[in-house]
């Protein structure tokens, strides 16, 4: 990394809330393909800090940069379109439409703003978008199904769906595995990791399971009060003592 | 036998009235949180649009109900560019607009053509009579149930096969996630207003035919009890509000044909309607359906 210009760029990014501040001056840079990992205690300031980069927030202070042009003053939609894609901790789907029709409804938004309204099209112009993206994770034989019907996991990986069919620059995924049973995380690793390392997308992800993130990320940013307290290498960060003292508490 | 069968047919007819006129409500308050009280008003400007191209602009029948329901149409897209649009942000103040207006565009039509009803020419195809099941039956009656199933046919087929459609239904369970992926909702709202404008002066333009007259307070009339339909049918259900105007419409003229000679003619079919309701209601809170079909 280095060598190319940086996906992301943060400078200073700030987040107050009538004065108090909630993200406080983080700065870092993210190149294309990496995996960066957020972990930090609860109220860390790790959703907040997506929030202010998917465009939810609008920032107080310092400036968001997406493939070297200044986004910092766009709202969500604009982001969405110029490639930031976003999964929430609490799922993010329309509980009476079937899979199929969540994932191309988001492959109509990523053909750009005036293509959902072209009324003399098929609606089924995307079905092969959609067959991909839905044999891509793993969901080709739940196709018809309502998203109500699908399990934690399979309402993960919807998400993760409605996402990858837009192409996106940059993923940003909160806390992927909350709610997901035991039995269903390796599948939901594995997607998230084939979304990695063989589509070779840029993922920022907030999780709490350390055991998924040492196998997943590339670098590990860890956040208290607020903060950025460290970014680097998994194993350098798991050795500091200072992360050990902030969050990490006992040994791994 | 026979007086069920007319009685069931009167209801049927009714109940493709309220239909006609519940369905935009319902999907315009399912994908915007609009409650559009003008929505009635609309009805009157197609009754009265039909009326007028059937009378002064001597057209035939079926071209006065096209012209009818394309003036409403209309009216309804310029209500929501006009007055609805620059207050979505304002929900009191929108649903303060929509009552205006459902209460003005009325007094305006009495204020050109008088309060009196007005008789709607009736086509010859139409007025006859058909035996059925031993019953005398109006032909009007099925002329509206026609329409409404055509009605309902068009709106589930564009619910479900088209694009714009795909956004409706997603907007009505979350409008907000919706914009996150890109989308402007807005553009939904106006053709979904224009649905309703249409299928609302349709039924207008078709009311003059059942009830052989029109007057600016039909569509006011009608909107309680397409109000009452889109909750026992769940806000957002096309499919519900048809199944529940098909109960309402039944059970209020089975109890206007019961009613007892003392109370007044439309008294206990207008209770039967609340208690109807208050039932649905009791046993199930969320309407006949959870979700949009």
């Amino acid at each position: 990394m280095g060598t190319s210009a940086p996906v992301l760029r943060l400078d200073g990014l700030g987040w107050s809330v009538r004065g108090v501040p909630i993200v406080q001056d983080v700065s870092f840079e993210v190149a294309e393909g990496e995996f960066v990992a957020f972990i930090g205690p609860n109220g860390a300031g790790k959703t907040s800090l997506f929030n202010l980069v998917s465009g939810i927030h609008p920032a107080s202070h310092g400036t968001l940069h997406l493939d070297g042009a200044d986004i910092t003053a766009l709202p969500v939609p604009a982001r969405a379109r110029r490639g930031i894609g976003r999964t929430f901790q609490t799922s993010s789907l329309w509980p009476g439409l079937t899979v199929a029709e969540h994932v191309r409804l988001a492959a109509q938004a990523a053909a750009g703003p005036g293509a959902s309204y072209r009324i003399w099209r098929r609606a089924d112009r995307y079905r092969q978008q959609v067959e991909q993206t839905l044999e891509r994770t793993g969901l080709a034989d739940r196709a018809d199904d309502v998203a109500a019907s699908l399990s934690h996991g399979g309402k993960r990986k919807l998400e993760l769906a409605v996402l990858l069919v837009g192409e996106p620059r940059l993923i940003l995924l909160d806390e992927p595995m909350a709610g997901v049973s035991a039995e269903e995380v390796p599948a939901l690793v594995e997607l998230i990791r084939s979304v990695h390392r063989e589509q070779g997308r840029t993922v920022l992800m907030v999780e709490h399971h350390m055991d998924v993130l040492l196998g997943l990320a590339d670098r590990l940013a860890v956040m208290h009060h607020g903060t950025l307290l460290a970014l680097d290498s998994p194993d350098a960060v798991t050795a500091d003592a200072t992360v050990q003292g902030a969050y990490l508490g006992e040994a791994l | 036998m026979s007086t069920v069968v007319l009685l069931a047919c009167t209801g049927l007819g009714l109940g493709a009235l309220y239909f006609l006129v519940a369905s935009g409500l319902s999907l315009v308050f399912g994908l915007m949180d609009v409650l559009n009280f003008a929505h009635g008003a609309l009805l009157s400007v197609g009754a009265y649009a039909a009326w007028w191209a059937a009378t002064d602009g001597h057209l035939g029948f079926w071209l006065a109900v096209a012209f009818g329901t394309v003036v409403g149409t209309a009216a309804s897209v310029l209500l929501e560019l006009v007055l609805i649009r620059p207050l979505y942000a304002r929900p009191r103040d929108q649903i303060l607009a929509t009552v205006g207006v459902g209460l003005a565009l009325p007094a305006l039509l009495m204020g050109i053509w008088g309060s009196d009803a007005r008789p709607f020419p009736q086509p010859a195809a139409l007025s006859g009579t058909v035996d059925l099941l031993g019953a005398t039956v109006p032909v009007n009656r099925f002329v509206l149930v026609a329409a409404a199933l055509a009605v309902l046919l068009l709106l589930r087929l564009f619910l479900a096969r088209t694009r714009y459609g795909l956004i409706v239904r997603a907007g009505v369970e979350d409008r907000a996630m919706v914009t996150a992926l890109g989308i402007d909702v807005r553009r939904a709202f106006t053709l979904v207003f224009a649905i309703g404008g249409a299928a609302a002066s349709l039924g207008g333009a078709l009311a003059g035919l059942y009830f052989g007259s029109v007057n600016p307070s039909q569509g006011t009339g009608l909107l309680v009890f397409a109000f009452v339909v889109v909750v026992m049918g769940g806000t957002g259900s096309v499919t519900g509000a048809a199944v529940a105007s098909v109960g309402v419409g039944l059970v209020q003229q089975f109890a206007n044909y019961a009613a007892v000679p003392g109370l007044g003619a439309a008294g206990l079919g207008d209770l039967s309607v609340v208690v109807l309701l208050a039932v649905l209601l009791l046993v199930k809170p969320r309407g006949l359906t959870g979700r949009l079909a």
